[in-house]
């Protein structure tokens, strides 16, 4: 547990961080009430506005730590969300819709899966045929419009309440615990690790690597899938043009701020979760802020420099060489302080 | 004898009844209210009795430049463009011209001369913004009116005419003021983000009125409003531009309270003026502004919704 949470360190801090910031523009940023039976406040609108991209990033997370990458899950997201909105809109009730809006986002992770697994095409071009064509095959099944449904039960994904909590969150909070849990309490989190490493190596050593990816990328079409069901049922419409779109790359940076290595290998879902959140954050902090929207990609752009340069690994080198240069100086004894330390 | 000249007589009025022919090459069908242009310019041409040859761009200029120059093989009587950039249009409309075909530009303009075509329809985006802000003139509550604006796509041309539209006409009204303005990038999701933050940093009471630059945004904020326990239409008046089908459903269920038609029946007045110049060469102003209607809920929004639901929005 502690050793997660010092993995975690550099995101909590850089979300406290930020918090702070935005306070300093927005005084009651940290205000939560309860209204109508739901928690209301910023920070409640974060973690809720934040799901797509966290359930993005916990995906993501299993398929670039095997050195993969999955550019379609916005497409994804699009396309399970207009069969939800298909199947509500021809009467067949809440489940059918949530089931078949899974089925298809875990079809397109299977597709992507063997594209790489067995035909060997390389991650970013495999999963790019289904980021450009996806859209076309929710726009098919939309038929071009905005597929609007009136149930609530769909609905109450998107934006009702469990106990004060915004449903989205809960569903990015149990996803990702049980996605950790899965991963670190037996042995399969070790294996997607082995797998980013080496793959050959890791086949070598009997690991069925084929398997694995394609189970990897299902998985990040099963996420896209929830994420896709959020964003739908909370606007109460598929739309097919907009839904999810450029949000693969926020849930890239999400995990690139979670510390992540995009060469594969070792992971963590926690972090990929916080960096989720950092964006979001940033997003919403702009928002209440009030600048005028002109700024609001340059604020974005910066603060994300701010945070990659501040996590990263060079960088850090360099702090602790200047801490210890401040050390050093405070206490004239040079040797044998620092061992016994 | 007779007989001749019954059969010239039969043969001249074949010519006169003969369908004209028109080429129309549209850009897409990104957006719903394309697709409605789309069902619209078909639906003029089968009524005026007009022979309309289709082609879809699928947003690529060279694709549009193809089919115009297929047109002109073909010998059309005249050709309709919805030209999906406002550059590198001269060559293929001098050749147009040079056979004596009319161009008609709908809804956007190109940068070419304007000898090259016979005329552009479309719609005034600043008008659009001031009708929208006349609305509010006339009905705001009395007293201070603190009105929140959804934006559209930063830097859009439907964005910033709508923007400066607005406020041209709130401009002299005593009380009207724009607290906060930002982007929600035309689209629903982004509509009801930006109103939730809106909401939280303008504690939702003080809020008067939304301007939101298109339905779809306005359709998302009523939901945030909802979602806030608060009465859209009531609470915070609602205006909008575009009346998209599901805007008008809003306003029967009383959560939206206006919208300013974008009306995507551009064929109409590009057919009537097309029907002037074959029938004696009129030659029409260079811009056929289109009629930005305003809609509110006396307009009986359910049949609007009803008549509007199957253009292909």
């Amino acid at each position: 547990m502690t050793r997660a949470l010092r993995r975690c360190l550099p995101q909590i801090l850089t979300l406290l961080a930020l918090v702070a910031l935005v306070s300093i523009f927005f005084p009651q940023f940290l205000a939560i009430s309860f209204e109508n039976g739901r928690l209301t406040g910023p920070v409640v609108d974060i973690v809720k506005r934040g799901a797509p991209v966290a359930l993005l990033a916990i995906g993501m997370t299993l398929v670039i730590a095997t050195r993969g990458i999955d550019l379609s899950v916005g497409t994804v997201m699009a396309i399970s969300g207009a069969v939800a909105a298909w199947t509500l809109a021809a009467g067949w009730g809440v489940f059918p819709a949530v089931l078949l809006a899974i089925v298809a986002g875990l079809t397109c992770g299977l597709w992507n899966g063997c594209l790489v697994a067995y035909v060997g095409i390389q991650p970013i071009v495999a999963t790019l045929i289904l980021m450009t064509s996806g859209r076309g095959i929710a726009q098919l099944i939309t038929e071009g419009r905005i597929l609007t449904f009136s149930d609530p039960a769909f609905a109450w994904i998107g934006s009702g309440t469990v106990a004060g909590v915004p449903v989205p969150a809960l569903l990015w909070l149990v996803t990702g615990i049980a996605v950790a849990f899965i991963m670190r309490r037996t042995a399969l989190g070790l294996l997607v690790e082995a797998i980013g490493i080496n793959r050959s190596a890791s086949t070598v050593a009997g690991i069925n690597a084929r398997v694995l990816l394609i189970a990897v990328y299902a998985a990040s079409g099963f996420c896209a899938a929830l994420a896709g069901i959020v964003a739908t049922a909370d606007i109460r419409g598929a739309d097919a043009n907009n839904a999810g779109l450029w949000l693969e790359l926020d849930a890239i940076l999400a995990v690139v701020i979670g510390g992540n290595s995009l060469l594969g290998g070792r992971f963590s879902v926690a972090a990929s979760i916080l960096g989720a959140l950092i964006i979001q954050t940033v997003d919403t902090g702009i928002l209440l802020a009030g600048f005028p929207s002109e700024y609001n990609l340059v604020i974005k752009a910066g603060l994300v420099l701010v945070i990659l340069l501040v996590q990263s690994p060079n960088l850090s080198q360099h702090w602790h060489w200047l801490r210890m240069e401040i050390r050093r100086q405070r206490e004239p004894k040079p040797i044998g302080s620092r061992d016994t330390r | 004898m007779k007989r001749i000249l019954l059969t010239s007589a039969a043969l001249l009025a074949g010519t006169a009844a003969s369908a004209q022919t028109v080429g129309f090459s549209q850009i897409g069908s990104e957006s719903g209210w394309r697709a409605a242009e789309t069902t619209l310019t078909r639906q003029e041409a089968e009524a005026r009795g007009i022979d309309l040859r289709f082609s879809d761009a699928q947003q690529r200029q060279e694709n549009q430049i193809a089919a115009i120059r297929s047109f002109v093989a073909q010998g059309v009587d005249a050709i309709l463009l919805a030209p999906v950039v406002a550059t590198g249009w001269d060559s293929v409309l001098e050749e147009a011209a040079e056979a004596d075909i009319p161009v008609v530009l709908l809804d956007r303009r190109v940068d070419s001369s304007e000898d090259l075509y016979l005329t552009a329809v479309g719609s005034d985006l600043v008008h659009e913004g001031e009708v929208a802000g006349q609305w509010l003139v006339d009905n705001k509550p009395e007293g201070e009116c603190r009105v929140v604006e959804l934006q559209g796509t930063t830097g859009s041309s439907p964005a910033i005419d709508r923007a400066t539209g607005f406020r041209n006409a709130i401009d002299g009204a005593e009380g009207i003021e724009i607290v906060r303005s930002q982007t929600g990038d035309f689209t629903r999701s982004g509509g009801k983000e930006v109103m939730e933050s809106f909401l939280q940093a303008e504690s939702g009471n003080e809020i008067c009125a939304l301007y939101a630059h298109n339905d779809d945004m306005a359709l998302g904020a009523i939901q945030a409003i909802n979602e806030a326990g608060m009465n859209p239409g009531e609470d915070i008046l609602i205006v909008s531009i575009d009346a998209v089908p599901d805007i008008f459903q809003a306003m029967a269920n009383g959560d939206a309270n206006a919208t300013v038609e974008l009306t995507p029946n551009m064929s109409g007045p590009a057919f009537d003026a097309l029907e002037a110049y074959w029938a004696d060469g009129t030659e029409p102003e260079k811009f056929i502004q289109t009629e930005s209607r305003l809609y509110t809920q006396d307009d009986d929004p359910m049949a609007e919704y009803e008549a509007r639901k199957d253009l292909g929005y």
